[in-house]
């Protein structure tokens, strides 16, 4: 799983069946201290009623993903599956910012 | 899965037979400001997407579950079209459809 915060809320009105009433949302991949990681932003499904500006856990593994949403023919490989309240590294609290 | 512009298609007229019937088409994959990040890619096709679509791209092997044989060497497929992209950025929201803008050019 991956650390990210929540950049946006996007809507496809034109999608595949399998995307049918799950929200999406914009995932900006983060380093554990905050900054921005190399990876390019990621579209997922939210299973843990995140909103914008919110730091989540993001899984971007796909089988794991497919039994989350309870279908396993569904094109489906991203996730939001929590709200991170805190994140503390070598001891000390990282997240959220003293 | 990623955000992606819709800038081309590919035309290949000899393939394997669990590809006849897909559409291939290219997509850039851009970021939360809509400019482009990483390479661009070979896309499948699964809504009908047309040049200069905003889309939303499935990656891996969930790819292939979109498409008419689920057990085909694609690792990218076109999942839906983007009509509102609300984000925190410094950039334009996008509301209403942004369809077949040739020159990518929309917000």
């Amino acid at each position: 799983m991956k650390i990210g915060r929540v950049v946006g809320t996007v809507v496809t009105p034109v999608q595949h069946p399998a995307y049918d009433g799950r929200r999406l949302l914009a995932v900006r991949p983060l380093n554990p201290d905050g900054s921005e990681a190399a990876d390019r932003m990621f579209v997922a499904v939210d299973r843990a009623q995140a909103g914008i500006g919110d730091r989540v856990l993001l899984m971007a593994e796909g089988s794991s993903v497919r039994a989350i949403v309870g279908d396993e023919k569904a094109p489906i490989r991203c996730a939001v599956v929590g709200v991170i309240d805190e994140i503390a590294m070598d001891g000390k609290v990282v997240y959220p910012p003293a | 899965m990623h955000l992606g512009r819709v800038i081309g298609r590919v035309v290949a007229t000899r393939r394997l037979p669990g590809l006849l019937g897909e559409k291939f088409l290219l997509v850039r994959p851009l970021d939360e400001q809509r400019e482009p990040c990483g390479e661009s890619l070979v896309a499948c096709d699964a809504v009908s997407s047309g040049l200069g679509d905003l889309v939303h791209v499935c990656d891996g092997r969930e790819s292939t579950l979109a498409l008419h044989d689920p057990f085909v060497p694609i690792d990218a497929t076109i999942v839906g079209h983007v009509e509102e992209f609300e984000h925190d950025g410094p950039g334009p929201q996008i509301r209403g459809a942004v369809t077949h803008d040739p020159a990518g050019a929309a917000p």
